[in-house]
């Protein structure tokens, strides 16, 4: 195979990979906070995306026609929007249920996820069908041998890159990070200590979830296209990654993103009948490495205490 | 109130007032077409059950459901009969009750998995579909008699849910959860994407046929005409009686004891020597084939299978009975799949935004009320027994 190639492929699996990456830091934070697995995750994820797009909408109708200018209020109001939506699903059904059994958290998102991608598929004008997502990007691309590199991924990947740079950056710099590690290596102790318990899980739900748009937003401007189900696979996946990489472990996660999309970008290589059964195989590998090493490759901090 | 075994008539009364009553508002329900008063009968019968349950009246009945449940279970297997006497020339109706009491017996399946053992499976209409499948290429391909072809699809559901017995026995709540829904999003996107099967267009069944008998021919006897649907009416109802006795009696069993020891607390279980293992197969397998069997002869009695009936949401509508019926109740599970098939149904209006409603729906229930509507009685070891 000629190395115009493999670069394609490379650069398709690192694309893959940081929304993965993306999808699943925001597992692993909820889990390091409240130890709850928050199966929504992934669903809104697609409300982001279809936030972004709305608002790309409103702001053609007002005859606003500079890309950038559009970029930014549909990033400003995907994640803005994405970062309240997290919070309040903290609040309102998370937090309540804290005291109930685990079952019942795994349910209540669940059902939330459905609720939201329901909500988008029906009232969400023609929701149901696929829609296109607008190219903001400069299309450009460079030549390098039978490698073009379109300058929209790379601006992609880059984003991507200093998104989970930042994310380290706020987590491991200051003091709100600092909050954030406290309750998720102890609560009560982080409580005696003065940390606002409540809002930290609020402030980390909306991290997450930020980040989980900004993830719908990449994927929207990579593929041009966006529809209901995209959340749920991203979701499933995005979850698969933080497992793999250790429920908890910001780095194992975004490793475990990598690895399922290299994993991914392998058996669609290496397959030939893999094209048509492309999303097949993702979750054959999920579950299967499940099977492998259920609780990931990287074991959670703690193990379960009887 | 003196309870023994033989206080007879007065504590079988309210079970059998609550079974005629809810005979008879299901035969007005589904006899009415206008949407106007059907929404006005759901309003009404949604306040008779807030009414009777502020007046104290729903605890008789379930009192007399857990003395008397055999009686009552016989009743309740007329009532059924008598719907069906009813709409007995009314295809669509036969076919909706058909499709209740199949739905049932999948639910009672996914029970003894979530409600008994503990196991998670939100994979439940890809067990369901698997069965239908199956009816689906035996009964084009092969010449296997078609009592068996329901035993095969059973048989189909356990073995290929046997395919994830590894990763859901090594792992346990949320990572277990996500083996299945893996599983639920896999099935769905192979159908579409295999044309063996019909691809996104699915395949035909045949209807059954038993000894000659064909199901797919209307009947007729003595000059009245009666549904072909009925024969699948009592075929189903066969089938749902045997699911509902086996149920009862795999959880007043000691193995039912043991399951439920292995859901409540899996390590002190462990201690007490159970075979943790040996216990979470049997319930995972026995829970599939109950589905795998009622979906081969949903199959039959649709006639067709296509991806688009097995996806995720469908799982997550049978794991939605189970709440609403309150988990591990075989009574709640079928009331709740009488709630939940019916009235998207009747109620075009709602029929597009029934997922969106049943997953708010189970949102509001494990917010106030996580028990579900029937809430499962405290296991009586003797008769006449109460904790």
């Amino acid at each position: 195979m000629d190395l115009g190639l493999v670069a394609q492929y490379t650069m398709n699996g690192l694309m893959l990979g940081m929304m993965y990456a993306l999808v699943a830091v925001g597992f692993t934070l909820f889990f390091g906070v409240l130890d709850v697995i928050k199966f929504s995750h992934g669903d809104v994820l697609t409300v982001g995306a279809f936030t972004a797009l709305a608002s790309f909408i409103g702001l053609q109708s007002i005859g606003l026609s500079s890309d950038a200018v559009e970029l930014l209020a549909m990033l400003v109001a995907a994640l803005g929007a994405m970062a309240l939506l997290g919070a309040f699903i903290a609040r309102a059904f998370i937090l309540p249920l804290r005291s109930a059994p685990a079952l019942n958290t795994l349910l209540i998102t669940l059902m939330l996820g459905t609720v939201l991608r329901e909500a988008v598929r029906l009232f969400y004008p023609d929701g149901a069908n696929p829609k296109p997502f607008p190219r903001l990007l400069p299309a450009d691309s460079i030549n390098i041998g039978n490698f073009n590199l379109r300058l929209d991924n790379a601006i992609l990947l880059t984003a991507g890159a200093l998104v989970i740079v930042g994310l380290q950056l706020l987590l491991n710099r200051t003091k709100l990070g600092l909050a954030i590690r406290a309750v998720a290596q102890d609560e009560e102790t982080a409580k005696t200590m003065g940390v606002n318990f409540n809002a930290i899980v609020l402030i980390t739900f909306a991290i997450g979830s930020a980040l989980a748009a900004f993830a719908g937003l990449m994927n929207g401007l990579y593929y041009n296209e966006i529809n209901f189900g995209i959340g749920l696979y991203l979701g499933v996946v995005g979850f698969s990654a933080a497992i793999i990489g250790g429920l908890g472990s910001i780095y194992g996660a975004i490793l475990g993103g990598f690895l399922f999309a290299g994993l991914q970008t392998i058996g669609a290589v290496a397959l030939p009948f893999a094209s048509a059964y492309k999303d097949v195989f993702a979750f054959a590998v999920v579950i299967a490495l499940m099977a492998w090493r259920p609780t990931g490759l990287i074991p959670e901090k703690l193990s379960e205490r009887v | 109130m003196a309870i023994s075994g033989n206080d007879g008539g007065r504590s079988l009364l309210p079970g059998a007032a609550a079974v005629v009553l809810v005979t008879v508002f299901l035969i007005i329900l589904l006899r009415v077409e206008n949407q106007k008063a059907i929404i006005a009968l759901l309003a009404l019968g949604i306040g008779a059950v807030i009414a009777a349950n502020r007046l104290g009246l729903l605890k008789p009945v379930a009192h007399s459901f857990s003395e008397r449940e055999d009686a009552l279970g016989l009743l309740a297997i007329v009532a059924t009969f008598a719907v069906g006497a009813v709409f007995h020339e009314d295809h669509f109706v036969l076919l909706l009750v058909c499709t209740v009491v199949l739905y049932t017996v999948a639910t009672l399946g996914l029970s003894i998995q979530f409600g008994y053992a503990g196991v998670l499976n939100f994979a439940g209409a890809s067990f369901f579909g698997i069965g239908a499948y199956t009816a689906a290429v035996l009964s084009q391909h092969t010449a296997v008699p078609h009592l068996l072809v329901l035993l095969i699809g059973g048989l189909m559901a356990a073995l290929i849910g046997s395919l994830l017995l590894l990763p859901v026995l090594r792992t346990r709540g949320h990572y277990a959860a996500v083996v299945t829904i893996a599983f639920a999003l896999l099935f769905k996107t192979f159908l579409e994407v295999n044309d063996v099967l019909g691809g996104p267009q699915g395949l035909q069944v045949r209807g059954m046929t038993i000894l000659g008998w064909s199901f797919n021919d209307n009947i007729e006897i003595g000059g009245v005409e009666l549904s072909f649907y009925l024969n699948y009416f009592v075929m189903s109802m066969m089938i749902v009686v045997l699911a509902f006795v086996v149920v009862r009696r795999l959880e007043r069993s000691w193995i039912g004891l043991n399951l439920d020891a292995l859901r409540l607390d899996e390590t002190a279980a462990g201690c007490f020597g159970l075979n943790i293992v040996r216990w979470k197969i049997t319930a995972f397998l026995l829970g599939n084939s109950l589905i795998g069997v009622a979906g081969t002869l949903h199959g039959m009695v649709v006639g067709f299978v296509q991806p688009n009936n097995y996806t995720f949401a469908d799982s997550l509508v049978l794991v939605s009975i189970l709440l609403l019926g309150g988990i591990g109740n075989p009574w709640g599970v079928a009331v709740a799949t009488v709630i939940v098939v019916i009235v998207p149904e009747k109620l075009q209006v709602i029929q597009e935004y029934r997922f969106f409603l049943y997953a708010a729906l189970v949102m509001m229930v494990l917010l106030f009320r996580p028990e579900g509507l029937l809430p499962r009685p405290v296991r009586r070891y003797f008769p006449g027994w109460r904790p």
